[in-house]
């Protein structure tokens, strides 16, 4: 199969999410309307209207009951998908859990969008960041292309671990803004996704089992180490799938991290979205001047790939690490705090510095992104960090 | 009961041997016990149907047991009999 024989189209983020959707052709989906994910459920609502899936959608009337619905479409042993976005993923939270800690694998995009307060719709990444701990993996995607591509690679990923999956990409510059992106065959989806084999299912009558039972003292604990085991062994696989889409289709879609300009960087920044984007187009400019700059994407942050990280930035001289959400623990974003962490027991590592930028949707422009390389340039020359945080963007 | 180590569970906390509630002794919990006088009793069967966890045994419309390892102790039996035939004992520890 060659690339160029493919069919390349114009898309939003929320129209290739609903449109991998439409391929996927999940057996549920239920949802409730919020910006700026409420197109992907808005577009792809039609397409069930127009009889182009076979999908049963079943709209709710709260976030609180769409992953309740899921959970329970799930644990029948049904391909299931949602979306949505900040206070309506905030919602959700509890039962994200259950659905986790059940190993059901269920796919949800997220357009990500501030948290209130104060009220916010743009983009920030508070929203995910806030569930970073459920038991969900994460995979926040830098474009369009990224997002169709990832959807679908998330669906086979989710149901070979059981667990459920975010796929997430930034709320209105992504969602809304338009690019290319390289569409597969119905055909090719559907073969590549296959059928789901659940773990167990409760419509299974002949063979009743009790699901959700209560774990006190006595067996919680075992659960949870249980339930690590399989994010866990998660790593292999989503680096395995990732692997045979792009072998497949010939593509180059990006697994845990993307490397740009990396291998022989002094100086790197470790960003995620489409903030990546903008790092990218500057480090294109500083290489040019011979600087030598690098990116690494983060796309999955759960599972964390530390020893990906630890592995990478051995050689590189001054890390900056990209946060678009707060944590109010004074040591900056939880990004660059996990970053830390990760590299923390490593014997080569490189310096690093906290950035907070594109907070409820601020603006991250080339400008900013030379700004940070400016800032890493001068803790390299001073080989000193003077602040734990630095705010890109903020009016002082 | 041996409890299982966490290689030994089922993903996703599933428990396949239903049901289990049967091992699980209700009973252990209670402080009272229901004291039942067949002679007393004129198996109208009240306490049978208001009786949360099944205790109260009945065959051919007549009252024959009280399984206590699951009766928690709730006293209801005994507040619904209209003749008295049942009272809550304190239980001996
Ligand atoms: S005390 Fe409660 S649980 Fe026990 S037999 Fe009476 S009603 Fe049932
Ligand atoms: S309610 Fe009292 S009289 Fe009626 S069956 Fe029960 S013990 Fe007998």
């Amino acid at each position: 199969m060659k690339t160029e024989t493919k069919k390349i189209v114009a898309k939003t983020g929320n129209e290739a999410a609903a449109y991998a959707m439409k391929q996927i052709n999940p057996d549920v989906v239920a949802a409730y309307p919020i910006t700026p994910s409420t197109e992907i459920i808005q577009i792809f609502s039609k397409y069930v209207a127009d009889g182009e899936v076979d999908t049963e959608f079943i709209p709710v009337e709260s976030e609180h009951s769409a992953i309740s619905v899921c959970i329970g479409a799930s644990a029948s042993g049904a391909r299931v998908m949602t979306a949505t976005s900040s206070q309506g993923l905030a919602l959700m939270h509890e039962i994200l859990y259950i659905a986790s800690s059940l190993r059901l694998p269920i796919v949800m995009i997220v357009g990500n969008r501030a948290l209130s307060g104060p009220i916010n719709i743009h983009c920030d990444h508070s929203d995910t960041m806030g569930s970073r701990d459920s038991g969900w993996i994460q995979i926040y995607c830098e474009n369009a292309n990224e997002v169709y591509h990832t959807i679908i690679n998330a669906v086979k990923i989710s149901e070979k671990v059981n667990l459920p999956c975010m796929v997430t990409m930034d709320g209105f510059i992504v969602t809304h803004g338009m690019e290319n992106v390289l569409l597969l065959e119905d055909e090719e989806v559907r073969e590549f996704l296959g059928k789901r084999e659940p773990l167990y299912s409760i419509l299974d009558v002949k063979n009743p089992i009790t699901v959700g039972p209560l774990a006190l003292y006595d067996y919680y604990m075992e659960h949870k180490r249980s339930q690590l085991e399989a994010i866990l062994k998660s790593k292999k696989i989503i680096d395995e799938v990732f692997e045979e889409y792009n072998r497949k289709f010939e593509l180059n879609i990006p697994s845990f991290i993307e490397e740009y300009f990396l291998d022989d960087a002094e100086i790197a920044v470790i960003a995620m979205s489409s903030a990546a984007g903008t790092l990218k187009e500057a480090v294109d400019l500083l290489r040019e001047k011979g600087e030598r700059v690098g990116i690494l994407k983060l796309k999955i942050t759960r599972p964390f790939p530390y020893e990906i990280l630890r592995k990478k930035l051995e050689n590189v001289k001054v890390a900056g690490v990209m946060d678009r959400a707060e944590t109010f623990s004074t040591m900056g974003g939880p990004v660059s705090i996990e970053v830390k962490a990760a590299l923390y027991p490593a014997i080569k590592k490189p310096v690093i510095q906290s950035f907070m930028f594109g907070l409820g949707g601020r603006e991250f422009s080339l400008d900013d992104a030379f700004k940070v390389f400016d800032i890493l340039k001068k803790i390299k020359k001073e080989n000193k960090i003077e602040e734990e945080f630095i705010y890109i963007g903020l009016r002082e | 009961m041996k409890l299982k180590t966490w290689r030994e569970l089922e993903e996703g906390a599933v428990i396949r041997n239903v049901p289990t509630s049967l091992e699980y002794k209700t009973g252990e919990w209670k402080r009272e016990s229901p004291l039942y006088d067949s002679e007393k009793c004129t198996h109208c069967l009240l306490c049978w149907l208001y009786c949360p966890d099944f205790v109260i045994k009945v065959k051919d419309g007549k009252i024959y047991k009280f399984d206590l390892d699951y009766c928690k102790g709730c006293g209801i039996c005994a507040k619904v009999c209209p003749k008295e035939a049942i009272l809550m004992k304190e239980e001996k520890i």
